[in-house]
């Protein structure tokens, strides 16, 4: 509807006219105020137009789920925030560690942990974090367990979950041996003795960690990479891959609730 | 024309009249070039994942170097007791290369395995036969503990208590210029016969020795 009206002009041809105004849009001029404000709608939509992505985030994100849904079922989540956080924190303690066993190592993270603004923040953060993300692990798979989630048809997704704890735990183990203190040296040392336990192979997979016959100069490098470049991509690409086998297959309703009896069942049995 | 073989057709000529085949043919243009796309792919892929896996598993068939360090004079080491050495397993990463071995001189009257040149003074590892924790050694007791989960070993080194499955580890010595010299390890089942060094919690009793194999990258002389 025009708020006021235009003084008359001598008609303009037919290509040269303005399109007609949309019902609501005011005087059909497009305004820089109007333009600001639909600058986001308009750059999604630029998007949209190229990649169709707004399906798949409606796909993913607008799901029906079932009755009952409560608390528990947010601790898939609070992992993947765990794990963001990990990574996030880990990029930017990467920038400051040294993997260099003669004591560079452990002098970086002292420089880290001593000296650098928010330093001691960001390593605790990543230090206990590791170990919230263990626990929310557990609690997550706890929560599958006992809801019967892992049932046909998720049982992949149950398996991917299983390997994702595996590299959590892997995570976990070549993650303390970084700090290079005392207690990382000696734990790095039992732990890639138990794996040697392993009977047949596992002489060979200590040599692996290793890099040798005994702890040496690769060592510690070798659990860097692992630490942080090997086992992040395979973390970020599983738990894609978990992601997207819960959006499509959906979540399951607690075992409490038992399924509604449909009122064409109940006559057709009377 | 007619196709002779029928219906069971076999797979060298499954391109057969298919459209844009010629008569007769069995492979087509078609076929040859998604086999020829895919091994170049296959080769472009190995060509970068057959190094990188080979470096990364390199180091299990590469022996490591020999080193032969001198421990001290000859008369530092008496027959009846141990004295701790520090000797650089792995040199250039600082204190990390180091491990403790005791030593003394050999005692016909207690130490009844093989003598031979190598064995004129007993290196004993420090590291613990459980899971590779620095045992000491405890005078009064003559006994070798363990801090971490209670490994205890007898003046030879054999296991009298506590998790560990085979005696603990020896080191090769000689005598060079009246030097006492430590040089490779190697581990020992419990009669103290010698085996190729085995990482700590693999017993070498028995079938032991077959489950735990030695590696490459560390012999016995």
């Amino acid at each position: 509807m025009a708020r006021f009206s235009r003084p008359p002009t001598p008609p303009l041809p037919a290509a040269l006219q303005a399109p007609p105004p949309r019902p609501g849009d005011g005087d059909g001029r497009i305004k820089p105020a109007d333009q600001a404000k639909e600058a986001g709608i308009s750059v999604v939509d630029w998007l949209d137009e190229r990649t169709s992505l707004s399906g798949v985030a409606r796909w993913a994100m607008f799901r029906k789920v079932p009755k009952g849904t409560n608390w528990f079922y947010t601790l898939g989540s609070a992992t993947m925030f765990a794990f963001l956080s990990q990574a996030v924190t880990g990029v930017f303690l990467a920038m400051f560690y040294r993997p260099d066993p003669s004591g560079g190592a452990y002098e970086s993270i002292r420089h880290v942990t001593n000296e650098v603004f928010l330093g001691q923040f960001v390593r605790g953060m990543h230090k206990w974090g590791s170990s919230v993300m263990v626990i929310l692990v557990f609690l997550h798979m706890g929560r599958t367990f006992f809801f019967g989630a892992y049932k046909y048809p998720r049982e992949l997704n149950w398996v991917i979950g299983v390997v994702l704890l595996i590299l959590t735990m892997t995570m976990s183990f070549t993650g303390y041996l970084l700090p290079f203190d005392q207690r990382a040296y000696w734990a790095t040392i039992v732990g890639v003795n138990i794996n040697g336990t392993g009977p047949l192979l596992g002489p060979y997979l200590s040599d692996f960690l290793r890099g040798g016959p005994e702890f040496g100069a690769t060592t510690l490098s070798r659990f860097y990479a692992i630490h942080m470049l090997l086992l992040p991509g395979a973390l970020a690409a599983l738990i894609g891959a978990h992601l997207y086998l819960v959006a499509k297959l959906g979540t399951t309703a607690p075992p409490w609730l038992k399924a509604e009896e449909s009122p064409e069942l109940r006559k057709a049995e009377a | 024309m007619s196709d002779k073989h029928g219906q069971h057709k076999s797979r060298y000529t499954a391109d057969r009249l298919i459209p844009g085949a010629f008569d007769g043919e069995t492979v087509t243009r078609r076929r040859f070039m998604t086999g020829t796309t895919n091994a170049a792919g296959a080769i472009a892929a190995s060509a970068f994942v057959l190094p990188a896996l080979g470096f990364a598993i390199g180091p299990i068939f590469k022996e490591a170097p020999h080193t032969w360090e001198s421990a001290g004079p000859t008369d530092m080491f008496s027959d009846n007791n141990y004295v701790p050495v520090v000797v650089t397993l792995t040199p250039g990463i600082g204190e990390a290369g180091k491990t403790t071995v005791y030593v003394r001189q050999r005692n016909a009257t207690i130490d009844t395995d093989k003598a031979d040149r190598d064995s004129l003074y007993i290196a004993i590892s420090s590291r613990c036969a459980h899971l590779g924790c620095p045992v000491r050694w405890v005078d009064a007791a003559e006994r070798f503990i363990c801090p971490c989960h209670g490994g205890v070993y007898d003046l030879l080194g054999r296991r009298v208590g506590g998790p560990p499955v085979r005696p603990l580890d020896r080191f090769y010595t000689r005598v060079v210029g009246g030097m006492v010299q430590i040089g490779p390890r190697y581990s020992v089942n419990s009669e103290l016969e010698r085996f190729s060094p085995r990482d700590p919690g693999e017993p070498i009793d028995g079938i032991g020795q077959y489950l735990y194999p030695s590696r490459p990258s560390a012999r016995k002389l």
